[in-house]
């Protein structure tokens, strides 16, 4: 298990190096050029060329690429242009916010979409079920930034519940984290239906049924076990992307998080901020299947036993013979 | 009360749909007394493995209905239990091995957990008493008990099999159905199994349900026959009645499809064309269109049941022949 995990760490290294090399490819080649957003319509010539300079804007494309690419294999990921500190330094200061949305949203999700999802499934076509799987589709389609709008309409302007933007108390948080978790949470839900309905109809629940277990824990125990392996899939998947910044519901709500940092540095062509943005994005991203995998196999023997060695697959001597001979 | 363990009544179980209404069974009768073995035989599709399910009231619902009859198991009527009296008896009166190993286990479940579930839920004792059970039924089933930590795809499928027998023994049913439990397997394996049912059976005193449409086993197991056709039983009777004396059509049929080592035949007798579709089944006898001897009387009207020598019942009109 743990090669594995160190062999798929490995495989994220040419990941990393593509990712790099794409967004540096786009930010060089995507016109406009930075000196004219930052230094403003005021600035001489001269300024923006010494601006030019100092930060090797008239190097060839190869000789810029591989000077990013050498300091950031070192860990730096350079500086930004408009504040002057260490991209990393911004980074990390933004994503605990994030972080934090994040986890909040999903675990709405998970409440909110698992167990309508489990209701569902079991009580398929159902009143509860049609109601349900209507919601689920309004929420899949509705854009973020409408229900988010929507939801400030209501909770913040008419009736003066919750504040509309920032990030500082708790109550803060719960207008965002409704918007996004809401959304993943009707993707979560149709996931987790159709994967009980899977699992409910199979042969091993009508076995553990007439062992007389109780249909409730028959669910449970039987029937939600093996059909948890698509639903983490798909909240591993919305829980990466949320790190990444939920760019358009932190806009909608003001928050300083990941998401509003990269899009006001593309706005100015701030290329170090975008490029370490992107590739501490793609990095969570792949931190966050790869944990998927892991889950996987926790929860799926027939997975476990993939990853398992052939030396501890012959551990026990024994039941391999008796498997040989088929007895 | 009289000594049987199991008397069904005109059973009759369909599933429902929007479209359709297929008529799976169709007011079965059967007796089992204690002890004893029936073997329910039948092509598949005549509703063999509903009845079994009908017994345990583990009909799909929906869309399966059990629309009329009567189940008296030990003199109660299971049809009108409540349902967590229902969950007493399954498992731990009534069990059932299921028929294809493969898909009857929960793969994400270790052995030892799924046969400890049924000893837990019908004995009080602790997990650990349980797991020591379970070990005991592997090692009865002539698997070893230290490989209770295994998932079921580190078993073959004849090992699988026998841990779905384990499950279903697990707390000493009065009354096995026995679905298919050696179709999935290949013949040597077959053999061990039938072998490991009577041995049990032997040691237990366990009533026995074997559903099959191998009438071989059934040979060498049973003490009465019931033939299945479309959802109704044609013939029931004492197995060596059966065997020496076959008198519905279809039965006569199936044995003729059977080699038989001492007669020379150049060829098998089929039974020529396919059972009738369960939704939408004819009038009278449902074997009429496969039948050699059928006339237009056939089609029309309630074909009778006839006791035609004492136990020995069949539904045909044609039995003068």
């Amino acid at each position: 298990m743990i090669k594995y995990i160190g062999r798929r760490l490995l495989m994220m290294i040419p990941v990393m190096l593509g990712v790099v090399l794409l967004v540096f490819s786009m930010m060089y080649f995507s016109p406009g050029n930075p000196e004219d957003y930052i230094l403003g319509d005021m600035a001489t010539i001269e300024d923006k060329e010494a601006f030019r300079e100092e930060h090797g804007l008239n190097d060839p494309f190869l000789v810029q690429y591989f000077n990013y690419l050498i300091h950031a294999l070192q860990g730096d990921l350079g500086t930004s242009y408009t504040t002057k500190l260490p991209v990393w330094d911004e980074i990390m200061e933004r994503f605990p916010t994030t972080f934090k949305l994040a986890v909040f949203s999903t675990f709405i999700a998970i409440v909110i979409g698992v167990s309508t999802g489990i209701i569902s499934a079991v009580k398929q076509y159902s009143i509860w079920d049609n109601i349900s799987r209507f919601i689920a589709i309004i929420g899949v389609s509705m854009p973020t930034f409408w229900e988010g709008l929507m939801l400030i309409i209501l909770f913040s302007v008419i009736l003066r519940w919750l504040p509309s933007s920032g990030f500082s108390t708790w109550r803060h948080w719960i207008l965002p984290a409704i918007t996004i978790g809401t959304h993943s949470a009707s993707s979560v839900m149709r996931m987790t239906r159709s994967s009980m309905l899977e699992a409910i109809r199979q042969d091993y629940i009508r076995t553990a049924m007439a062992k007389g277990q109780k249909y409730s824990v028959v669910i449970w125990k039987h029937a939600f076990r093996n059909a948890t392996i698509p639903v983490m899939t798909i909240i591993g998947l919305q829980f990466g992307r949320m790190l990444g910044g939920s760019a358009i519901s932190e806009i909608v709500f003001s928050i300083p998080g990941l998401g509003n940092l990269i899009i006001n540095a593309i706005k100015v062509k701030n290329a170090p901020l975008v490029q370490g943005g992107i590739l501490f994005m793609a990095v969570v991203m792949s931190l966050i299947n790869l944990l998927v995998d892991v889950l996987y196999a926790y929860v799926d023997p027939r997975i476990r036993s993939q990853y398992v060695s052939n030396k501890a697959k012959r551990k026990n001597p024994v039941a391999e013979e008796k498997a040989k001979e088929g007895v | 009360m009289s000594d049987n363990i199991l008397d069904i009544r005109n059973l009759t179980i369909h599933y429902v749909t929007d479209k359709e209404t297929v008529r799976a069974v169709n007011g079965i009768n059967l007796t089992l007394k204690q002890g004893e073995s029936l073997g329910l035989v039948g092509e598949t599709g005549a509703g063999k493995t509903t009845t079994a399910l009908g017994i345990l009231r583990l009909v799909p619902n929906p869309p399966g209905k059990i629309v009329a009859g009567e189940i008296f198991y030990k003199g109660e009527d299971l049809l009108k239990k409540s349902e967590s009296d229902m969950r007493k008896i399954r498992g731990h009166e009534i069990s059932m091995i299921f028929q294809d190993p493969m898909t009857a286990l929960n793969p994400v479940l270790t052995v030892g957990e799924q046969i400890s579930e049924a000893i837990l839920l019908h004995q009080n004792i602790t997990p650990q008493e349980a797991l020591q059970k379970s070990m005991d039924m592997m090692e009865l089933v002539g698997i070893e008990g230290i490989r209770h930590s295994e998932y079921p795809h580190q078993f073959s499928g004849g090992m699988k099999q026998r841990i779905v027998i384990a499950i279903a023994l697990a707390c000493d049913p009065a009354l096995l159905l026995a679905d298919e439990p050696t179709t999935a397997l290949d013949v040597t394996i077959q053999a061990q199994v039938i072998d490991l049912i009577e041995n049990l059976k032997k040691k237990l005193g366990t009533s026995l349900i074997l559903i099959t449409h191998d009438l071989g086993v059934v040979a060498e197991v049973c003490d009465r026959v019931a033939i299945i056709y479309g959802g109704q039983i044609v013939e029931f009777a004492e197995i060596a009645m059966i065997y020496n004396n076959p008198k519905h059509p279809y039965t006569i049929g199936l044995f003729g499809s059977i080699p038989n080592f001492s007669v020379k035949a150049k060829r098998l007798k089929p039974i020529y064309g396919l059972m009738p579709d369960p939704a939408n089944l004819p009038e009278g006898c449902t074997f009429a269109e496969r039948c050699p001897l059928a006339t237009d009387a056939c089609r029309q009207g309630d074909i009778p049941n006839i006791e035609i020598e004492p136990g020995h019942w069949v539904k045909c009109i044609h039995l003068g022949v």
